[in-house]
């Protein structure tokens, strides 16, 4: 193969560290749940990268996993954002306190 | 080296996922993190490893996606195009990004996995299938019902309590 396993995982942490960088930040309920999608699809293809270049199929076993839970938690997650919403009306994370002490 | 394709893609997934964090229209984001889902679909396909590249493209693209674009909808217009962050905190943000991306990435350069290649042939994907059926069914039962609890813990979340009171009144 003309590309090396390393450049796949070069990209999967430039993926990881734009996916930190929203979750630090933003402050919009939807844009954090896009950081953890970019950080959760750089974890699947370093799984994929790996299986690759091992090479045996656990990898993809492992990767098909964690896509179809990954499908789960954002169902979940958007459903949380829409009942904040229709309680507090603001999509805005630092707007919802009623849990703070 | 890298060729380029592989080039493309990367430019393609990681631009994208900048922009799907920037850009000031949620939707338009949401539109971008879908090419971002599918360039990682994209190096699926390079790693030889087709079934899980259309598996990404059916749950990630197919689903997720238009999950987020349906709840984008649902939310006031203001809020769709509101932006407020704080300065500072962006320039921590991104300074945090930078020391991540340079850190882990001069300690991956500097480890083995420069020198680590393959000539063997790819995996075939009759073998997850396999697997899925004997090895890891019993987890598979298992991720099917996480599904169906999450799905329906998802609507139960969301639904409209007084909706209903108004059917039973009728």
């Amino acid at each position: 193969m003309t590309n090396g396993l390393i450049d796949f995982i070069l990209v999967s942490v430039a993926l990881l560290a734009i996916g930190i960088y929203g979750i630090a930040v933003k402050r919009n309920a939807i844009r954090m749940l896009f950081g953890i999608e970019m950080i959760i699809n750089s974890a699947n293809l370093n799984l994929v990268a790996f299986s690759r270049y091992i090479p045996n199929s656990q990898g993809q076993t492992l990767a098909l996993f964690s896509i179809a839970i990954a499908a789960a938690e954002v169902a979940v997650g958007l459903a949380l954002v829409i009942v904040a919403y229709r309680m507090y009306r603001n999509i805005d994370i630092a707007d919802f306190r009623s849990l703070k002490g | 080296m890298v060729d380029s394709v592989f080039l493309a893609l990367s430019v393609l997934t990681i631009g994208s996922a900048i922009v799907a964090l920037e850009i000031r229209s949620l939707i338009y984001g949401s539109i971008a993190l879908m090419l971002t889902l599918s360039g990682v679909a994209g190096f699926f396909l390079l790693l030889d490893a087709p079934f899980v590249a259309m598996f990404q493209l059916s749950v990630y693209v197919g689903s997720i996606a238009v999950l987020i674009l349906f709840t984008v909808m649902l939310v006031r217009r203001e809020l769709i195009f509101n932006k407020v962050e704080d300065k500072r905190r962006r320039y921590a943000g991104i300074g945090l990004m930078v020391v991540l991306m340079l850190g882990i990435g001069t300690i991956i350069i500097g480890s083995g996995l420069k020198t680590m290649d393959t000539n063997s042939a790819a995996v075939d994907y009759k073998k997850i299938g396999e697997d899925f059926l004997t090895y890891y069914s019993p987890a598979l039962i298992v991720m099917a019902l996480i599904l169906a609890s999450s799905i329906v813990g998802a609507m139960t979340l969301a639904r409209r309590e007084d909706v209903i009171d108004d059917q039973r009144a009728d």
